[in-house]
């Protein structure tokens, strides 16, 4: 009992880790697909990260260690999220400091020190990715903390299994139009945060209207595998909470080794549908020019903050 | 039905309203405006009506279908025609920009639901809970009928104001009174009437629908 226990954080970490690319690379391949194209293998981002991490590493001329250290930052806050979000299980030996706002904070983080990385080596896309990412960042995460807000007092508790336990126990206690628009607010906030359209277009180089790829733009090599892992675990980390905060059916509410296997299942297909989902929305959906990005962001601040107030009212 | 489901579906009845007036100071096509405002009025008419079935009243129940209809069908249909005979597509440049807007109208809202607490407090049904929302709604279709230049924007924001009255007063009364609904809703078709010829006055006149047009006086 306590090994399997043990074993959930390493389970989700794998998960994460490998499904990361896994994701990133099945959201390409029906974009592709929709599009009209054959597109790439859904595996290729793994291949992509193999040839990147055996490459040499190379960092700008000028760049100091802030550069150096910023996708490990980015990479480890988000594995520990990683094995913090409730995923699989609901427990786990981390449980009970699996806090929302220590969640929403851990995030922050990566997208700060990656920030920080654009800017170190002093070039122009750096500097104009980094300030894009915090103008993003500044509306985002008070987005994030008002739905966690509303959340936790619609459940009681700002401990995410904890919060999801009650959710699978008492359904009733979150049937309220608070529930909905905090989790509106939450995809508006997750599209952001992991720089998916109507936000920043992941697949362009265009000076114009790039946030994260001018962010990266003077990695290479390990480094920018580094970035590239990180990102699309984050991504996945994103997914998972909104996955499981909406439908948190599924999930093992034990760690015996069928719980877990049935929970890693019901996960990856929850995942699964939601990056679907996330495609097909994509390839409907045109870039919102970047003036109109903070009243995107302005607008999911409000219904968060709808949610928090209906929330308060709610009986 | 049992009270839980009324209260949840009065209270995402509601809601929907509600974010549908947030979603009006978001929006600028004139025409996903106007849309907007036909989901607030089968939102707010349906309140009506859910109210009526709880009550068991045939009357209630014919009357708030007959709002439903104006609400969300006539009236948006009439302002659809307005804005599609008009030259302008869009609220280009409302005097509080989008963002701002946005910002005030959480800050009405919470008002809204601040001042209401002393009605709240009065009585436990589930009407009396939502009756914040109906005063946030009227407050947020004031501010938009205050800060938008178009002409059409404007008649939203009024309507949106008129939606959140009846809202109110439906939740207040605990049913639609025939008389005052029957009223009240003839009086908003009446003047939403009006104004569409006003605004097809005011596109021969000036082809335009912006009415700081209005300001200046001429022969």
């Amino acid at each position: 009992m306590n090994t399997t226990r043990a074993l959930v954080p390493i389970l989700q970490l794998l998960l994460v880790f490998v499904g990361g690319p896994l994701i990133v690379g099945v959201i390409r391949k029906v974009r592709a697909r929709l599009e009209g194209r054959v597109g790439a293998p859904i595996h290729q981002p793994l291949r992509d990260l193999r040839k990147l991490f055996a490459k040499e590493r190379i960092a700008p001329e000028h760049a100091s260690w802030v550069f150096v250290i910023a996708p490990a930052v980015l990479m480890t806050s988000a594995a520990v999220t990683a094995v913090l979000v409730p995923m699989v299980s609901t427990v786990s030996p981390f449980a009970q400091v699996s806090d929302l706002v220590t969640i929403t904070a851990l995030l922050l983080l990566g997208t700060v020190a990656l920030a920080l990385g654009a800017l170190d080596p002093g070039t122009a896309f750096g500097g104009m990715g980094a300030s894009r990412e915090m103008t993003i960042a500044a509306l985002t995460e008070p987005t994030l903390l008002l739905s966690v807000a509303a959340i936790s007092i619609l459940t009681g508790t700002t401990n995410l299994p904890g919060a999801i336990n009650e959710i699978i126990d008492r359904p009733g206690s979150v049937s309220s139009i608070g529930y909905v628009l905090a989790l509106v607010a939450l995809g508006i906030a997750t599209l952001a945060e992991s720089t998916r359209l109507p936000v920043d277009n992941p697949n362009t180089h265009l000076e114009l209207t790039m946030v994260h790829e001018a962010m990266v733009l003077e990695y290479a090599g390990p480094d920018l595998a580094l970035v590239e892992t990180g990102s699309s675990m984050r991504l996945v980390i994103f997914l998972g909470l909104l996955a499981n905060l909406l439908v948190p059916w599924g999930i093992a509410t034990g760690s015996g080794v069928a719980e877990l296997a049935v929970g890693t299942l019901t996960f990856g297909l929850k995942i699964g549908v939601l990056a679907v989902a996330l495609s097909v929305f994509e390839v409907f959906t045109a870039k919102v020019r970047l003036f109109r990005v903070p009243e995107l962001l302005a607008l999911s601040l409000v219904l968060s903050f709808l949610g928090v107030i209906t929330s308060v009212v709610h009986p | 039905m049992s009270r839980s489901a009324y209260a949840d579906l009065l209270n995402l009845l509601a809601g929907i309203a509600l974010v549908a007036a947030v979603l009006t100071l978001w929006r600028r096509k004139l025409i996903a405006i106007v849309r907007l405002l036909a989901v607030q009025g089968a939102a707010v008419a349906a309140v009506g009506i859910l109210i009526g079935i709880d009550n068991d009243s045939a009357t209630e129940i014919v009357l708030a279908s007959g709002a439903l209809v104006l609400k969300a069908v006539v009236i948006p249909l009439v302002l659809l025609r307005v804005v599609r005979r008009g030259s302008e597509t869009r609220e280009t440049e409302p005097l509080v920009n989008v963002s701002a807007s946005l910002v005030a109208a959480a800050l009405l809202i919470t008002i809204a639901f601040a001042t209401t607490r002393a009605v709240v407090s009065l009585s436990d049904s589930p009407e009396a809970g939502v009756i914040p929302i109906g005063f946030a709604i009227v407050l947020v279709g004031f501010f938009a009928l205050a800060t938008r230049r178009k002409a059409p924007a404007q008649l939203v924001g009024f309507l949106l104001f008129e939606n959140g009255v009846a809202l109110v007063a439906v939740l207040a009364a605990a049913g639609v009174s025939s008389v005052v609904e029957l009223g009240v809703s003839l009086d908003v078709l009446l003047a939403v009437l009006v104004l569409q010829v006003l605004t097809a006055r005011m596109q021969d006149q000036f082809d335009s629908l912006d009415l700081d047009h209005l300001q200046e006086l001429r022969d």
